[in-house]
C-alpha cells in the first residue's frame, strides 16, 4: 500500500459518498444523458434513427452488468499483480 | 462520454466509423505481432485492458448532481501507446453498448474515436512532454487527465458539428462549447480523481514487475 493509492481510494470513495450526505444531487442521471437532453432540446426535429440493440430489462439489471463488469476488471487486476509478485 | 445509440445523423455516424477503424485495424495488427514475440506480454495488455473495464463502470457522481465516469484509458496509452489503446477502448465500448445499452453500434466509431484514439494520442504526447524531468508516476497522472479530458472535449465537438446551434462554422463552435459546459463540470473532477488512481496502479504495477521499468525505459 503505497500513499498514493491511499489517497486515489480517498478520493473515490469521497466521490462515491457525496449523494449519500448530500441528497438532492444523486439522482444519477449522467452527463451522458444531459447531453443527449441538450440535442433534444434545441433540435426537437431530431429522431434518433436506430434504436439500442438490447436494452437491460430493469434499472436493478443494469446495475448487475455494471457490477459484473467492475467485477471482471478487478478480478484480472488482482490476478495478474498476484502472479508478477509471486514470479 | 457516449454518444447515446442513434444520436449522430447517418452520414456523421459513417464518417467517424470510417476515422476509427484504421486506427483499430493498426491497432490489432500491433497487438497480435507483439503478443505473439512473447504470450507472457498478454497479461500485461489484459491488466491495462482490466484497468479500463473497471474504470469505465464506475459511474461517479459528481457536483452538478449528474454522474460521470472515467475512462480508464490512461494506463494502456502509457504502456503500449495509442494504437493499442484503440483496441482496448473498442472492447470496452462494445461491451457497454450491447449489455448496458450505454452508447451504440451506430454511434461506436465516434465514441471510439473520442475515448480511445483522440483522447490518448493527446494523453500520450502529453505524458511524451512532461516524462523528461519528471517520473514515470507523475507523468502517467498528466496523461490520463488529458485523455480523460481531451475525449470529453472532442464528444462535445462530435455533437457540436453534428447539431449546429447556427450556420457555418461559428454555429458548430457555439454548439461544441455548450456540450463541453455540460460535460467539463462533471468530468473534472473526475479526471483528477482517475489521474490519481492510475498513478497509483502505475507505482503498484513498477514495484511488482521490473519489466514494465524496463518497458518504460526508467530506473525508478
Amino acid at each position: 500500500m503505497n500513499r498514493l493509492a491511499v489517497l486515489a481510494g480517498v478520493g473515490v470513495l469521497l466521490l462515491l459518498l457525496l449523494p449519500v450526505v448530500a441528497p438532492g444531487i444523486g439522482s444519477w442521471g449522467g452527463a451522458d444523458g444531459a447531453g443527449m437532453a441538450a440535442v433534444q432540446d434545441h433540435h426537437p426535429e431530431y429522431e434518433p434513427w436506430f434504436e439500442t440493440v438490447w436494452t437491460p430489462p430493469s434499472g436493478e439489471i443494469e446495475s448487475v452488468l455494471f457490477s459484473l463488469q467492475a467485477a471482471i476488471g478487478g478480478g484480472i487486476i488482482g490476478y495478474v499483480l498476484r502472479a508478477y509478485k509471486e514470479t | 462520454m457516449h454518444i447515446a445509440e442513434g444520436f449522430l445523423p447517418p452520414l456523421w455516424a459513417v464518417a467517424w466509423t470510417l476515422f476509427a477503424a484504421p486506427f483499430v485495424a493498426y491497432g490489432t495488427y500491433r497487438v497480435t505481432t507483439w503478443v505473439r514475440k512473447s504470450p507472457e506480454r498478454m497479461a500485461m495488455l489484459a491488466l491495462a485492458g482490466a484497468f479500463m473495464f473497471v474504470l469505465s463502470a464506475m459511474k461517479l457522481p459528481s457536483v452538478t448532481g449528474s454522474t460521470s465516469h472515467p475512462t480508464g484509458t490512461g494506463i494502456a496509452v502509457v504502456m503500449f501507446g495509442p494504437g493499442v489503446t484503440a483496441v482496448l477502448s473498442t472492447v470496452v465500448l462494445l461491451y457497454q453498448s450491447l449489455l448496458l445499452a450505454h452508447g451504440g453500434i451506430t454511434t461506436l466509431g465516434a465514441n471510439v474515436a473520442s475515448m480511445g484514439i483522440i483522447g490518448p494520442a493527446i494523453g500520450w504526447l502529453g505524458y511524451r512532454a512532461v516524462r523528461g524531468p519528471t517520473s514515470v508516476v507523475t507523468g502517467t497522472f498528466v496523461a490520463t487527465v488529458l485523455a480523460n479530458v481531451t475525449t470529453y472535449l472532442v464528444t462535445a465537438t462530435q455533437l457540436g458539428i453534428a447539431f449546429p446551434a447556427g450556420k457555418g462554422i461559428s454555429g458548430m463552435i457555439a454548439a461544441a462549447g455548450n456540450f463541453a459546459a455540460i460535460f467539463a463540470v462533471t468530468q473534472l473532477p473526475i479526471a483528477i480523481i482517475e489521474g490519481l488512481l492510475a498513478a497509483a496502479m502505475i507505482k503498484q504495477l513498477l514495484a511488482v514487475k521490473p519489466a514494465v521499468t524496463a518497458k518504460l525505459g526508467v530506473a525508478t
